[in-house]
């Protein structure tokens, strides 16, 4: 935790990110155009928050092993963040669908929200909030922390039929489904250009180590808070 | 060290339970008889997909209502003489067999309740019937696991139904998604097998939480 060098390394890279995102050429296909600058900030959001939470998994398997109670802290933290990634990759793509998805007959946006994957998103995002609420719920720490332990296990379980299998199954307009064709060449495009890797992957390398950083901090506060209890 | 003999009698006295207590059992069977029969004087010959909509609303709060009974009643006292007599693993096990089947029995009560008011849309019958069963175990399933944790916290129901509608939605999306094959829709070659055994799966998988997550839960 007393290392800067990475905190320094996910500055820079998302100083990076945001210059190179949007001042670089990007390939621009029918319909997409600009908006595939997005790329950087959405996926790379969908990206930090499943991190975050396969960590906020490790914590939780590593308390109901040891019964440690920083590793609760620790994996309700990571949970945290991991949620709030997740509510800011929802927000970046909903925007771009608003602009990408929505055709010009008039549709509402809600009509396109509905949507197997965003369905998915929105019910990860859900189950997360409900962890919260059922940590919320305990007044004995050491009973809240095993039983939230527990239904964490289980909330990472069910969400990877949620985001990625389901989807994928039912067919959906997002890119990575089969039967995406419908109607929506640009979406097609399975092998991302070279010209976006040069940035998206430093976008993901830095996107997660902010979210690092912003749950060490929130750690910190938190064990400074329950000093007493450790 | 899951001996099957326990198994079958902590499952003989939760069915034996059930005998000698009817309320819970005639409670649930009058919550269908309800629900179908509001539905029934509001609208009396639904299309397929709302009728399809109506059918999976109606099972959802049906598994809700009947698996929660299942923790609520054991008392402090008595899971602490279940603790000495039983390992977790064959406690979930047989409270997962009991759930499963009283939800089947509900599904198929339901299901008969509603095509007798509502009239049965479904082309292939047989079809639909597989489809409620086996949305019905897979419903037992996720809420024993979520009934023993919501047996943890204080505040039974409520926390129960909040953790239970969002882990709960994926399988209900796939259900009313093959459900549809039953009302004459046309699958593409292998999607409806590839989501029925999808199903199959995550059942297989909250089962084998069941039995790792559950001695967690159990001991205090």
């Amino acid at each position: 935790m007393h290392k800067s060098w990475w905190k320094i390394a996910a500055v820079i890279l998302l100083v990076y990110t945001i210059v190179g995102g949007f001042l670089m050429d990007v390939p621009r296909l029918f319909i997409l155009n600009e908006s595939i600058r997005n790329l950087y900030f959405h996926v790379s959001m969908w990206f930090t928050m499943m991190i975050l939470f396969a960590v906020s998994l490790v914590y939780s398997i590593k308390y109901l092993r040891s019964q440690n109670h920083k590793h609760d802290i620790y994996a309700s933290a990571y949970a945290g963040t991991g949620t709030f990634m997740g509510l800011l990759g929802y927000a970046t793509g909903a925007i771009w669908a608003s602009y990408t998805w929505v055709t010009d007959q008039g549709q509402s946006l809600s009509t396109i929200l509905k949507e197997p994957k965003l369905l998915g998103a929105g019910i990860a995002i859900l189950i997360y909030c409900a962890y919260f609420v059922l940590r919320g719920s305990f007044n004995d720490i050491d009973k809240r922390a095993r039983v939230t332990a527990v239904y964490n296990v289980f909330a990472f379980a069910m969400l990877f039929p949620t985001i990625w299998i389901i989807p994928r199954l039912v067919g959906s307009l997002h890119p990575g489904a089969p039967g995406s064709e419908s109607g929506n060449p640009a979406l097609n495009f399975n092998d991302i250009d070279s010209r976006l890797r040069m940035v998206f992957y430093p976008a993901v390398l830095g996107w997660t180590l902010l979210g690092v950083w912003i749950t060490t901090l929130k750690i910190r506060t938190k064990l400074l808070a329950e000093k007493s209890l450790l | 060290m899951v001996s099957a003999k326990k198994i079958l009698t902590l499952f003989k006295k939760d069915l034996l339970l059930e005998v000698r207590q009817q309320y819970t059992f005639y409670g649930i069977v009058l919550y269908i008889a309800c629900t179908v029969y509001i539905l029934f004087l509001a609208i009396s010959e639904p299309d397929a997909s709302v009728w399809n909509a109506l059918f999976w609303v109606n099972m959802l709060f049906i598994s809700i209502n009947a698996v929660a009974k299942s923790f609520l009643q054991e008392s402090r006292g008595r899971m602490l003489y279940y603790y000495t007599i039983a390992s977790p693993q064959e406690f979930i096990l047989a409270k997962l067999f009991y759930n499963v089947l009283l939800m089947l029995v509900m599904s198929l009560l339901s299901l008969i309740t509603f095509s007798f008011f509502l009239g049965s849309p479904f082309v292939n019958a047989p079809q639909y019937i597989g489809i409620t069963l086996l949305g019905g175990i897979s419903m037992s399933l996720v809420f024993t696991l979520l009934a023993a944790i919501a047996s943890r916290a204080n505040q039974n129901a409520a926390i129960m139904v909040i953790m239970g509608f969002p882990v709960i939605i994926p399988q209900l999306l796939l259900l009313i998604r093959i459900s549809k094959a039953a009302f004459g829709e046309v699958f593409k070659d292998g999607a409806f097998l590839q989501m029925t055994f999808l199903l199959g799966g995550l059942d297989i998988l909250v089962l084998a939480l069941c039995m790792i997550l559950f001695p967690f839960l159990w001991k205090d």
